[in-house]
């Protein structure tokens, strides 16, 4: 029985630091752009099948850090291309440019590297369980947890530390008087923009070793990262992250007690969000609209 | 400053720079506002009487015209919300979705009878809809869609899991439109593709007929009021969480409808009916069409049906197409045709 909950709940723990790479990336750009990215999910796609491309090459080591970059990079010329022409129309503008985006990337994917799932190598030292109890604590999974933290520390020190972190933290707040103070916005934005993408690959990366690749992928944690972002309060990256984590540890102990309630149980936490604290968890009370 | 100061400070910048879209509509004694104009209405509805006639000779099918009429109402239910309330829903295929599941269920377990199929199928869409629609009214813009796709999804993974009675991701299959009786006669909308055109036209009919009448009247000027700002429209002492709420509301009683009406042209309901893809193709059709128009989102689903159905018969990568097609009315065509047109007539 306890080997069934740890189980359970360092499942649970992935799963949430999935949600929370994927929640923090996207909250990134809707909270300084206003732009729900809804291909957010098929650039985590398209880091997966890049270190899938490079692994045979550079070696997951060197796809770990190179494919993330590429993808980011794309996302960099995207935003340039496409994004921001629709910054200063309606919202629903941004929301159908994405979806676009996202069917052209998946099909893409598809055509590429096909519709059946392909698997990413991982080295061998990274493969083996901890021990025989504890079969289901590989050390990838350690790995992966510890790649999450770091990056989530980073990105937290990075925007609190560094003058481009609080650029963007200031645009987040308001953005007329950041531009008024002579900084560029035009790029602030695409570089947001390329940090949240950023996010995306990584976590393509560490997922497709996890579970292998298809071009689906990443559909599964974009309802979590909706979720997450509503949960945790508009324009909080804390309250993001607090929101990752929550349902993500919340799904997990369903798991345990009943699993078909697991789907169910994050879409229940909103509800009661919503109805008891429509901001949500660290939103802000004038930032209703 | 206070903090709504600053909210107003910050959202000046996205509300005031309407650019692509037309300022307020002309709205003293122009009869043709909800309505559309009346020219529009007329050549539409003679196009739509008359299409069996003349759908064949230019190679299309009654059933094409079936999924056009049924795709319209669904994208004129949304532009109830999306145009004339000027709130983003991205999951109202779940609506959609649950009008056609509630429809197949009632004829595979319950009656032979396409009228309870009907009903049934509006009623499961739109109250639960309306029940969703309490918690959803409560926010706005972005997070007003976000919250619909979210919610919208629940729907979608009922169906997808629960095996044993909605056929899971195979979809609900075993069921078949019921001919219906009226009086002595007996309406053969089973065998007669035609005459279920017809009967799907007649459903439409009245669905958009409630919805001209609802947009003239003052209920529905209260909601352009609160399309055009919301902000003065509160000061004016308008409920507004309560009138979104109630046209979130219709947009999904109107939007089961078509889902009923769906679930009987295939003979099928599955899942997709219910994804936000879906929902996000029918958003693309009413800003295709123009989505402050009352007959724009009719025309927008004609043209993506119809591309659609000839795009995945020449290639398996039409997503790419849909995808691109998206991309470029976005960058190029924001208006939509029939609010290109309008604005052209304009003086």
């Amino acid at each position: 029985m306890l080997q069934l909950v740890l189980f359970n709940v360092t499942n649970g723990l992935i799963i949430g630091a999935f949600f929370v790479l994927m929640a923090l990336g996207v909250a990134m750009i809707l909270n300084l752009s206003n732009v729900i990215n809804f291909a957010h999910g098929n650039f985590l796609a398209l880091g997966g099948y890049l270190a899938y491309m490079l692994v045979p090459s550079i070696g997951f080591w060197g796809a770990l850090i190179v494919a993330p970059l590429i993808v980011a990079a794309l996302g960099f010329v995207v935003e340039r291309v496409m994004v921001r022409r629709v910054y200063n129309r309606d919202p629903v503008y941004s929301l159908l440019l994405t979806f676009g985006l996202a069917f052209i990337i998946q099909d893409v994917c598809r055509y590429i590297w096909g519709v059946s799932g392909l698997p990413l190598t991982i080295p061998d030292s990274l493969s083996q369980g901890l021990s025989s109890d504890l079969f289901f604590i590989t050390g990838y999974r350690v790995f992966m947890m510890a790649i999450v933290i770091v990056s989530v520390v980073g990105l937290f020190l990075f925007l609190r530390y560094t003058r481009l972190g609080t650029r963007i933290r200031a645009g987040t707040l308001d953005l007329d008087t950041v531009a008024a103070l002579g900084i560029n916005v035009r790029l602030l934005r695409s570089l947001n923009f390329a940090v949240g993408i950023y996010l995306a690959g990584l976590a393509g990366v560490l997922a497709a070793g996890q579970i292998g690749l298809n071009p689906n992928m990443g559909d599964d944690l974009m309802m979590p990262a909706f979720i997450a972002i509503i949960v945790g309060g508009v324009g909080s990256l804390t309250g993001t992250l607090l929101g990752g984590l929550l349902i993500g540890v919340a799904s997990a102990l369903t798991t345990t007690v009943m699993p078909s309630a697991q789907e169910a149980v994050i879409y229940v936490i909103m509800a009661i969000v919503l109805l008891t604290r429509p901001r949500g968890l660290m939103g802000e009370e004038g930032m209703l609209t | 400053m206070s903090s709504t100061e600053l909210q107003a400070a910050s959202a000046k910048p996205a509300t005031a720079v309407p650019a692509p879209l037309p300022a307020p509509l002309p709205v003293a004694g122009a009869r043709g506002v909800a309505a559309g104009l009346p020219l529009t209405g007329i050549i539409v509805w003679a196009l739509l009487l008359s299409a069996p006639l003349w759908l064949p000779l230019i190679g299309g099918y009654t059933a094409l015209a079936s999924r056009v009429v049924v795709m319209g109402l669904v994208a004129m239910a949304l532009n109830f919300l999306l145009g004339f309330t000027g709130q983003m829903s991205f999951g109202h295929a779940a609506y959609f979705g649950l009008g056609a599941y509630g429809a197949g269920l009632t004829l595979r377990y319950v009656a032979n009878s396409t009228g309870l199929a009907m009903l049934d199928g509006i009623l499961l869409g739109g109250v639960l809809g309306t029940i969703l629609g309490a918690l959803i009214c409560k926010r706005r813009g972005v997070y007003f869609a976000m919250i619909t796709i979210a919610f919208g999804q629940i729907f979608y993974y009922i169906a997808y899991s629960w095996d044993s009675v909605t056929g899971g991701y195979d979809g609900l299959r075993g069921f078949t439109r019921q001919p219906i009786g009226v009086g002595p006669f007996v309406i053969d909308i089973l065998n007669n593709g035609t005459l279920f055109y017809y009967f799907v036209l007649f459903v439409f009919a009245l669905a958009t007929g409630v919805m001209s009448l609802l947009l003239r009247s003052p209920f529905g000027r209260t909601l352009l009021a609160i399309r055009e700002n919301e902000r003065r429209a509160r000061f004016l002492g308008i409920a507004v969480d309560r009138h979104i709420w109630l046209s979130f509301s219709i947009a999904c009683f109107f939007a089961s409808t078509a889902g009923a009406l769906f679930a009987l042209l295939n003979n099928f309901a599955d899942p997709t009916s219910m994804h936000y893809t879906l929902s996000g193709i029918i958003v693309i059709m009413v800003v295709m069409g123009g989505m402050r128009t009352f007959w724009g989102p009719l025309i927008g689903a004609a043209i993506y049906v119809v591309l659609q159905d000839y795009i995945s018969s020449i290639t398996v990568n039409w997503m790419s197409f849909i995808g691109l097609l998206f991309v470029l009315v976005v960058m190029f065509f924001p208006r939509g045709i029939l609010g290109m047109i309008k604005q052209r007539s304009a003086p």
